[in-house]
């Protein structure tokens, strides 16, 4: 059925991504594709892998971008991009044959692999890139929020968590409940002043980023020390000026 | 956007042939276009192969096509869904009003009117879920405004008018009249289009590089470093360039040989009282009308731009 859940999710399961922490390594994304590609949509089909033009399906993609600010100062803000979930998701009104749905329970956005013509109507209402076609298998594909893992009673508690979630070597990435104004991800996204993508759109996207901190510069502290003072050799004691010696020699 | 041959040949040729089953009831109904089997047979033949070509055509370009009957399912919130159940209800009304001109016409049969008014709203009805399945669509600006539904009704009918007026001509029925509705719908068409291409020229869509970021506050964004090194699944759907390279060309070609030419041929055709010469005006006012359709339906997808082009260099969409 591609109608959404009549009044939301009961959870908004979703990522919270801090773009001030994310340092771009694409182990999310490497992570992503390494579970996925045996996991709920599989396989992530790779077209022509060694060869001169390759073609694959990702879920997860990092893209660099640089905010360059009045004063002409630059930063580069990694940012991860995968399916955000949506509140409103018109990837799932579309769909034409009811693979492309919202789960009630959780609010995860999948795509039936059974049900799916490979219409591709459902790539192009969503807005942020988040879906890519499998051309060998001819159908839709699409992050799951590792639906497979998340809960998941074979997996140690502490794994039951999306793969780029586990994998981040920096913490940027955190999972939970965004329905939930009590949850960590809610309080973080809360005190972080956390942020839609497009939302002009309207589209209610569960996954929250964070801004990027002030950059620190030059006037960031007050009590920053004017220069360097030189190392005071005369107070060292006898053994340290005879090795100075020494080994100045 | 890509610009699918089939989804292309789908559009023009299904909205051709619902303008033509359009014209060819109303004006049956009206009492004024001849009333013979002949025309019915070759009017409605015409149409039935456009629209069974279009539909089999859009088939074509699907991951699953033996999947296809999934997509009559979903018609509480699909476009798409909604036009597959339309275009296949539309052939009833429209097949038995076909078949009783053509073939019973010498009978009464008083349901006749009623089959003709289903049949003329289900026709439109079609051709506007058609126009629904890319008006839906918030990310493509040039696609998500009201210029799309009317757009496609109107080159509907004037694509209609067109193949009826021809149909007409080559068997010696044509009047002044319809010569003149046709130009009518054609005139109605061309300015329709300019409307819409001055709108999508001054009507960006709202987002952003900043906003599709959300660093838009901290200042200008631009793309630094590529997510990866080749071209992948959405860069090549919806990230195409060719068209917007060429578009003002493009937009001549679609004025001069979908518009300009055939309007042009058409008063040539009635000025002319040689036959052979006439119709062959005619026939040249099909394939020129034919070229100009297709080039406007691939420029209405090539020149349409997605916002996940932001995430890959695009500025603004």
């Amino acid at each position: 059925m591609t109608c959404l859940p009549q009044n939301g999710s009961k959870k908004k399961l979703g990522l919270v991504i801090d773009l001030d922490i994310c340092v771009g390594c694409h182990a999310c994304a490497v992570n992503c594709k390494e579970w996925n590609t045996g996991g709920h949509s599989a396989p992530l089909t790779d077209m022509d892998p060694y060869g001169a033009d390759p073609n694959g399906v990702w879920f997860n993609r990092i893209h660099s971008f640089e905010v360059v600010d009045d004063d002409n100062d630059s930063r580069t803000v990694h940012f991860p991009k995968s399916c955000l979930h949506c509140d409103d998701a018109p990837c799932v009104t579309v769909c034409p044959t009811g693979a492309s749905y919202k789960r009630e329970e959780d609010g995860i956005v999948l795509v039936d692999a059974d049900k799916c013509i490979g219409c591709k109507l459902c790539s192009w209402a969503c807005a942020y890139g988040a879906r890519e076609y499998d051309e060998d298998v001819g159908i839709m594909k699409k992050c799951t929020l590792c639906v497979d893992r998340i809960y998941n009673e074979n997996l140690p508690e502490a794994s039951r968590v999306p793969a780029c979630v586990s994998t981040c070597p920096v913490g940027a990435r955190s999972f939970g409940d965004l329905g939930d104004p009590n949850s960590d991800v809610s309080k973080l996204v809360a005190e972080r002043e956390g942020f839609d993508l497009m939302a002009e759109l309207d589209y209610k996207p569960t996954n929250k980023y964070l801004p990027p901190r002030p950059k620190q510069n030059e006037n960031s502290f007050s009590d920053k020390p004017v220069s360097l003072s030189p190392v005071e050799t005369e107070k060292s004691g006898l053994l340290a000026r005879w090795a100075d010696k020494v080994l100045s020699l | 956007m890509h610009p699918a041959k089939s989804v292309i040949l789908f559009t023009t040729a299904s909205g051709a042939g619902y303008g033509l089953l359009f014209l060819l009831i109303l004006g049956h109904m009206l009492g004024v276009i001849p009333t013979d089997p002949t025309l019915a047979l070759s009017g409605f033949g015409t149409a039935f192969i456009l629209i069974v070509l279009g539909l089999l055509s859009s088939t074509f370009h699907l991951g699953r096509p033996e999947r296809a009957w999934r997509a009559l399912t979903q018609w509480r919130s699909s476009w798409l869904s909604r036009e597959g159940i339309l275009a296949i209800v539309t052939f009833l009304p429209t097949g038995i009003y076909g078949l009783w001109w053509a073939f019973f016409s010498s009978s009464e049969f008083v349901l006749l009117p009623l089959i003709g008014i289903a049949a003329l709203l289900l026709c439109g009805a079609t051709v506007y879920c058609t126009s629904m399945i890319y008006a839906c669509l918030k990310p493509v600006a040039a696609w998500h405004n009201k210029f799309v539904p009317t757009g496609y009704l109107v080159l509907s009918l004037s694509t209609g008018a067109l193949l009826l007026n021809a149909i007409l001509h080559l068997q010696g029925k044509n009047d002044q009249l319809f010569d003149m509705i046709t130009i009518a719908f054609i005139i109605i068409a061309v300015v329709h289009k300019f409307y819409y291409w001055q709108y999508i020229n001054e009507n960006a869509g709202q987002s952003t590089v900043g906003s599709a970021t959300g660093l838009g506050s901290m200042g200008k964004v631009r793309l630094l470093e590529a997510a990866h090194t080749e071209a992948n699944y959405l860069m090549k759907e919806m990230g195409f360039k060719i068209a917007r390279k060429h578009r003002q060309k493009l937009r001549n070609i679609t004025f001069i040989f979908g518009f300009i030419l055939p309007i042009f041929l058409i008063s040539l055709s009635g000025m002319i009282s040689n036959n052979a010469l006439s119709n062959l005006a005619i026939i040249v006012s099909i394939l020129s009308g034919a070229l100009g359709i297709v080039t406007e339906r691939w420029l209405f997808f090539a020149e349409a731009k997605h916002t996940v082009s932001l995430y890959y260099g695009a500025e603004k969409v």
